[in-house]
């Protein structure tokens, strides 16, 4: 039925609907090269498996914030929840494979829940997310300084070192086949189901997705609770990465923060309903790359978050090109 | 052709509203509906019913309660008191998916599409292909295709994102979207008021198409050579209440548009002043034009006059407004005030003393209102800059001239200092107006400003409304209630599709002529 140009059509039609994500890909693999040409060592297996595995802790961070954003939220706890599963996972990831298999169960249920609990109280509560979130991140927190009120715990070294090191004959980081992974098993499933199109029909507007019959509350509860489950990921492999646990207010709020950053330079939009998870994954990569190119061209690291600052208002400008189309000024403010 | 090809039972029965002696019950009933708005009552004890395999047509005034009546069928507003039958079997629709469950599916005026959706997903929102809760894409997309292809959008690719569609191809989505839940009442709600004409032969189509197959269908249009070409029976709403169901072509238009007026008059106006010669122009409109939705508007209104602007529901009135008062970009055209040329580019510009223009917003909550603070912080928030001394807000000066708007207007309030959300809807209303007068507009735009406001404070609003053109404003009153229009307005201009469809003075202001120009029929001769 459809066109005969109907393949080239919609290769046409996709592109130019991921065209925030192409973005982000873009310009990471410019300022990857940039990087890799200016690595003393150059492109080598050790390099990029140690920016690997400081890119995917943001990366799955930065995943889980996707999924409130896509229903026009926004999770202010994910940094905290990813501290907490961490402080956990350092006192519980220990001992027989048995204990260690039962004690990832246990890390990832535990990020899952406190999703849940977001999510709760953002649909039955009918709370803002954001105060839901700064509230219940504040209690996670609390939650992980309970567990490690001092830095420090323990994880099953083997695990940790397969988890930070290499496989396929040292040549691929496990880091990103453990993103691969994720992407594969949560996120391309959750996007074709029910449940993912209709976080998505949500944050398009939420009143036509009342009227078409959407399951709305449970839709959203879905986006915060597998937005823990990620931050639950995230926290097992910053385990895995340091080998403790460390209940630490600073890395919490950085990754929070990042990680909403992320998600605008992946081509997610803040009023929800467009973008994806991949782009996301991209936008974290980006901002981790700043962090080796300044160390690659000897520039002080203070100038980390000026670098920050102007890509994040780079990528935000973009997409708020939007405006100079509205033609009722009062479209502005909705 | 089609109705040639069925039975046509109504004609035998007679009026198809009353369950009658017949054998079956019909279709789908509504009985001793009742629904209330706070104090408004939106339908009085309404019976109304409709047959499988016939298009019924639902005419009314603004304000009616067809809307009303739909969304009760749909599910989306529950009645204060009635029941619903399907099949003869009683129904309750806690949500609109409980009426789609039962195959009651409506196409509202309001279009229920995710803009950042592709047009498969949307088509396929409400029960997507698929098992164990994941969508098979491949079997959504032929879907899809077939269903455009149906309504005759073949050329439309389900992978586009719909905000990307023009407004009529949207609506063509809409309809394939409401296809795919299989209807068994399908009810549109002015459907057609974005399509093309080619479109809208091809929904005649697909409507006369589905009447064969058995679909019961509900109506809704203002547009009076719509109903005739497709409408069985038609039913007409007035004042919330059902007054008559007849068979198509058993009235004539006119016959019709009595039936749709028919009210008594309860306003009280102030007398209109006579003229010897036209007044000065204070504002003149020239072939103003922004994108589809105004059409070389021109228009003049001039010092110490009231012109009203009427017609039907979203036929550009509010646009005009907006594009005065300098809220919409790209608008063509050119407007003067007191003989200059001006452009206004934002609220900011069109209320600067040397324009004068005011705009009471028709939401007067969202547009009108800052609820939380108070009436006096209210009042004075458009003419903040008028009260200065120096860099500071002259309190002192700027109390005495809210107390004297508080008086003059009769605003019941406890204290200046109570947030404004404390107050009833009319004095709240009176707020708004307080605010605008604050500034000494000569140019005032009204965007229906007696909606939902008791009859009392309505006849205040009409004497300070002639009191001000009494004093030289000059005064745009836009209204959906015809009343106002007769018996306010010194000239009244009725807008259809986005231009002035008829200008009419003195005599000509009668409801017949309103109704009759809103409906863009033409006037009987002599009128």
């Amino acid at each position: 039925m459809s066109a005969p140009s109907g393949t080239l059509a919609d290769w046409r039609l996709r592109l130019g609907q991921s065209q925030g994500a192409l973005i982000a890909v873009a310009v990471f693999l410019a300022m990857f090269s940039l990087y890799i040409a200016n690595h003393p060592a150059g492109l080598t297996v050790p390099v990029v498996t140690t920016a690997a595995n400081k890119a995917v802790l943001l990366a799955l961070v930065a995943m889980a914030q996707t999924l409130p954003v896509l229903t026009g939220g926004l999770d202010l706890s994910v940094g905290m929840v990813f501290v907490m599963t961490n402080c956990l996972a350092s006192t519980i990831v220990s001992g027989e494979p048995w204990q260690v298999a039962l004690g990832i169960v246990a890390v990832l249920l535990a990020g899952a829940a406190a999703g849940f609990v977001n999510g709760a109280i953002v649909v039955y509560g009918r709370l803002q997310p954001i105060i839901t979130t700064l509230a219940t991140g504040a209690i996670y927190y609390g939650i992980a300084l309970l567990l490690r009120p001092v830095p420090g715990g323990d994880v099953d070294p083997d695990l940790a070192d397969f988890m930070t090191y290499t496989v396929f004959g040292e040549t691929v980081p496990t880091a990103l086949v453990l993103l691969l992974a994720v992407v594969i098993l949560i996120w391309l499933p959750f996007r074709n189901s029910v449940v993912g199109r209709g976080c998505y029909a949500v944050g398009s507007s939420e009143g036509a997705a009342y009227m078409s019959g959407v399951a709305i509350g449970r839709s959203r509860l879905a986006a915060y609770t597998l937005a823990g489950l990620l931050a639950g990921v995230a926290g097992l492999m910053l385990t895995f990465v340091t080998f403790s646990g460390e209940a630490s207010a600073p890395i919490g709020g950085t990754y929070t923060l990042n990680s909403i950053a992320a998600v605008v330079i992946g081509g997610t939009s803040l009023y929800g309903g467009a973008g994806g998870a991949i782009g996301s994954i991209f936008g974290a990569f980006i901002l981790r790359t700043i962090d080796d190119l300044l160390f690659v061209f000897d520039l002080p690291p203070l100038w980390q978050p000026l670098f920050q600052g102007v890509v994040l208002l780079g990528a935000v400008s973009l997409g708020a090109a939007r405006v100079f189309r509205v033609k009722n000024r009062l479209e502005l403010f909705n | 052709m089609n109705d040639l090809q069925r039975p046509l039972p109504a004609q035998a029965t007679g009026p198809a509203t009353r369950q009658a002696p017949g054998p079956a019950p019909a279709f789908w009933q509504m009985r001793g509906i009742t629904k209330r708005y706070g104090g408004v009552l939106a339908l009085d004890g309404v019976d109304f019913a409709c047959r499988q395999g016939s298009i019924h047509a639902v005419l009314g005034e603004n304000g009616a309660g067809k809307s009303t009546l739909i969304k009760i069928a749909a599910g989306v507003v529950a009645p204060t008191a009635g029941t619903l039958s399907l099949e003869g079997r009683t129904v309750r629709f806690g949500g609109p998916q409980d009426a789609q469950a039962e195959g009651i599916v409506c196409i509202f005026q309001e279009l229920s599409l995710l803009p950042d959706l592709s047009v498969a997903d949307n088509i396929c929102m409400t029960a997507p292909p698929g098992r164990f809760g994941f969508i098979d894409a491949r079997a959504q997309r032929r879907r899809a295709e077939e269903l455009l292809a149906r309504v005759g959008c073949a050329e439309v690719n389900p992978l586009e994102r719909v905000k990307n569609l023009p407004l009529s191809r949207r609506q063509m989505v809409e309809i394939a979207k409401a296809l795919d839940r299989r209807p068994r009442l399908l009810i549109l709600d002015e459907a057609t008021s974005a399509l093309t004409a080619a479109d809208v032969e091809k929904v005649y189509g697909i409507l006369r198409a589905l009447r064969q197959e058995g679909l019961a269908i509900l109506y809704i249009s203002h547009r009076m050579h719509e109903i005739e070409q497709l409408a069985d029976t038609c039913s007409v709403f007035r004042n919330g209440r059902h007054i008559e169901t007849f068979a198509k072509g058993s009235k004539s238009d006119n016959e019709i548009v009595r039936l749709m007026i028919g009210r008594e008059y309860t306003q009280v106006y102030p007398p209109k002043p006579t003229r010897a010669a036209p007044p000065t122009p204070a504002l003149a409109v020239k072939r103003l034009s922004w994108g589809s939705r105004l059409k070389d508007v021109s228009l003049t209104v001039g010092k110490g006059e009231i012109v009203g602007l009427g017609g039907l529901d979203g036929q550009g009135q509010r646009e005009l407004l907006l594009a005065l008062f300098g809220v919409l970009r790209g608008v063509g055209g050119t407007v003067e005030i007191e003989g200059r040329p001006v452009k206004l580019r934002s609220p900011g510009t069109a209320k600067a003393p040397r324009h004068g223009m005011a705009l009471i917003p028709e939401d007067r909550k969202s547009e009108g209102l800052l609820l939380p603070m108070s009436v006096r912080d209210n009042i004075s928030m458009a003419s903040i800059g008028r009260f200065t001394r120096g860099l500071f807000i002259d309190r002192r000066r700027q109390d005495a001239r809210i107390d004297e708007m508080i008086r003059r207007l009769a605003i019941k309030i406890g204290d200046p200092g109570d947030p404004v959300a404390t107050l009833s809807g009319g004095n709240q209303q009176k707020v708004v107006i307080a605010k605008w007068l604050m500034t000494e507009a000569r140019i005032i735009l009204l965007n229906d400003p007696t909606r939902g406001i008791d009859v009392g404070t309505k006849q205040e609003i009409y004497q300070l409304l002639r009191g001000l053109a009494d004093a030289g404003a000059a005064i745009l009153f836009y209204t959906t209630d015809y009343d106002e229009l007769i018996g306010c307005c010194d000239r009244v201009s009725i807008m259809y599709a986005g231009g002035i469809k008829r200008a009419l003075t003195g005599p000509d202001i009668t409801e017949e002529n309103i109704v009759a120009s809103a409906l863009n029929i033409d006037l009987k001769a002599g009128a």
